[in-house]
């Protein structure tokens, strides 16, 4: 070949067709908006209608929400909004269910516990451990500047 | 006699005809503006099946028995199958092939398959190893996209230069005996690694190995792209295909009289969302089998260039940063006999 | 008012992440965890509850708010429990999320089978 891996990796990047990043962050910004807006809505159910506790409204939106993602998941309606939200289903809570649900759903024919069960955090796995670790540290920090 | 010509190449001397061949398809392939040219599309993608692995391996039975058939053979009539698909060990096509009783070897070319079992079967023939052959392959949209992508009901979004797996599976009978179309010249091609590590650009990945091939076979023959009626690549899509072109003009070779991609034919990409075009073995399969072999037959073809890429990756692969190595097998198919003296 | 604020800061956030996921390539699930350890810092910062009383929901529904609330129970755990609290903070906060998504994870991988394509 006449030319060199970097000349060919610089001629595919400027050949490729990019994602249409205007059109796909408007989707992401309007789904993702609305998506929060129904978290909005239960939240003010819990807190004003049901009068909740602030913190315990919070956590019943999550599960809400949770519930939702997951619903839409095994309907296979939530992949078909993801296909133009992109971001805007991916980020909200909702998002999180449907990387749960939709491995274990998938890999439900390999088994109830190594497919079903197993497989359920090969997404949302590294939210966790990333997550839980980065509170752990923060946890450490706080406890260490609290002693002076 | 000598029948190597050039590094890479070798013509065959006796005549190996393409006696029959057979293809089935999934719905969305039927959909697709080849569609008149499959023999069976399936109503959905598990086809009765409990899971889509198995509906693979029907797929790959169907189309290796019904192409047997058309030949008026029977499976003890068949001397050697020849078949791979892209599932991890092959299986597809070994558990296809359980009932059948034909000594087999798996094959496994990535996307390249198709031509890569034509080749081995055509030269096994010419060596007098055999009379009949089968070449078969499949791939299978929901098989592949577990195997090396994201669970089917995972909201993620497709990139363009993505390319959509076809669910298909072709297969041919090779024979010593028979009126062609003829396999007269077999090129195979060298790993070749561009860098290209994005999974989701695999035709830009395996143009390289596609540019490879035909220069290399240009170059073994002495044949021009004019010799042929279509020069068709397996599965490069529509940015691989304008990557191709350019390449070869940098060779000096002018590609736009006469070439296609598979790819670029089996789905309409404006009304199917499949964005970048059709990939898989069963992408070139199922074209070879329905689309070339059909006009060969009514003679709107007479010499055709089938050439077939495979990138070489796996999901550990990929995991691991690494770039993707192809590869890309071409077979001239003649109605010829005698093509290229 | 809330909604107006929910929507804009909540489709603020997933706008960023469609941003950086169609310029880097980057995969979903690296902007995920990107979030939520942002989420974390910030909250353990104490920043994020000034998003948060903008946003409302629009700032605790996106994955950035599980983060968020990651940081505030640890904080809150050990000042309450001291030491142990590193440990039992985080998940305690969120435990509800977590629960939930595994418990319908489960159950909807039973009743509903993936489609094919």
């Amino acid at each position: 070949m006449s030319y060199s891996k970097k000349e060919y990796s610089d001629y595919v990047e400027r050949k490729s067709q990019k994602s249409p990043i205007v059109r796909d962050t408007i989707s992401a910004f309007i789904v993702g908006g609305l998506l929060c807006c129904i978290g909005q809505f239960f939240l003010n159910l819990y807190t004003k209608n049901l009068g909740l506790d602030e913190e315990i409204s919070k956590s019943a939106v999550s599960v809400t929400m949770i519930f939702l993602g997951s619903f839409f998941t095994g309907l296979d309606l939530y992949k078909k909004i993801a296909k133009y939200a992109g971001a805007g289903t991916i980020v909200p809570i909702t998002g999180f269910a449907n990387s749960i649900v939709s491995p274990a759903m998938e890999f439900r024919r390999e088994g109830m516990i190594l497919g079903l069960a197993a497989k359920m955090f090969v997404i949302a796995g590294p939210v966790l451990v990333y997550g839980i670790s980065t509170s752990v540290f923060i946890g450490i920090i706080y406890y260490i500047i609290k002693l002076f | 006699m000598n029948k190597r010509i050039g590094k890479q190449t070798v013509k065959l001397t006796q005549p190996i005809s393409i006696i029959s061949s057979a293809n089935i398809v999934g719905k969305k392939e039927g959909e697709g503006p080849l569609s008149q040219y499959f023999d069976t599309i399936m109503s959905d993608a598990t086809w009765g099946e409990s899971s889509w692995e198995k509906a693979e391996s029907k797929m790959q039975n169907e189309a290796l028995s019904h192409a047997i058939q058309k030949a008026s053979l029977t499976p003890d009539d068949i001397d050697y199958v020849l078949a791979g698909d892209l599932l991890n060990q092959c299986i597809s096509s070994s558990f296809a092939l359980r009932d059948l009783s034909i000594p087999f070897f798996g094959i496994y070319g990535a996307c390249s398959t198709m031509a890569e079992t034509i080749s081995l079967g055509s030269m096994l023939l010419d060596g007098d190893f055999a009379k009949n052959i089968c070449a078969v392959t499949s791939s299978h949209f929901c098989t592949a996209e577990r195997q090396y992508r994201q669970p089917l009901e995972y909201g993620g979004q497709r990139t363009p230069t993505a390319q959509w797996t076809v669910t298909g599976s072709g297969s041919v009978v090779l024979s010593k005996n028979g009126n062609g179309p003829y396999v007269t010249h077999i090129t195979t091609g060298k790993i070749i690694d561009m860098g290209i590590k994005d999974a989701n650009n695999m035709g830009a990945a395996m143009a390289p190995a596609a540019a490879d091939t035909l220069k290399a076979h240009f170059s073994d023959t002495g044949f021009e792209p004019n010799d042929y009626d279509l020069i068709l690549t397996g599965d490069l899509g529509t940015l691989g295909k304008e990557i191709l072109i350019d390449l070869m003009m940098h060779e000096k070779i002018d590609l736009r009289d006469n070439y296609d991609d598979c790819g670029c034919l089996i789905f309409d990409a404006d009304t199917q969302d499949t964005h970048a075009g059709g990939s898989g073995c069963g992408c070139g399969a199922v074209t070879l089998t329905g689309y070339v072999l059909s006009l060969m037959k009514e003679q709107k073809l007479n010499n055709v260039l089938f050439m077939a890429t495979g990138a070489l990756l796996s999901p550990t692969s990929t995991m691991q940063g690494e770039s993707i190595p192809s590869v890309a097998h071409a077979i001239s198919i003649s109605n010829n006999l005698h093509f290229g003296g | 008012m809330d909604y107006i604020n929910a929507f804009w800061v909540g489709g603020l956030i997933c706008a960023i992440a469609q941003i950086i996921i169609d310029k880097t390539k980057i995969m979903p699930a690296r902007i995920l965890v990107l979030y939520v350890i942002l989420g974390a810092v910030l909250g353990g910062l104490g920043i994020y509850k000034y998003i948060e009383n903008i946003g409302g929901a629009g700032a605790t529904v996106p994955i950035i708010g599980f983060g968020n609330t990651l940081a505030k129970g640890v904080i809150k755990a050990v000042d309450e429990k001291g030491f142990i609290g590193i440990f039992t903070g985080g998940v305690t906060a969120t435990s509800a999320g977590i629960c939930a998504a595994v418990f319908f994870g489960m159950i909807i991988s039973l009743f509903f089978k993936p489609k094919s394509k």
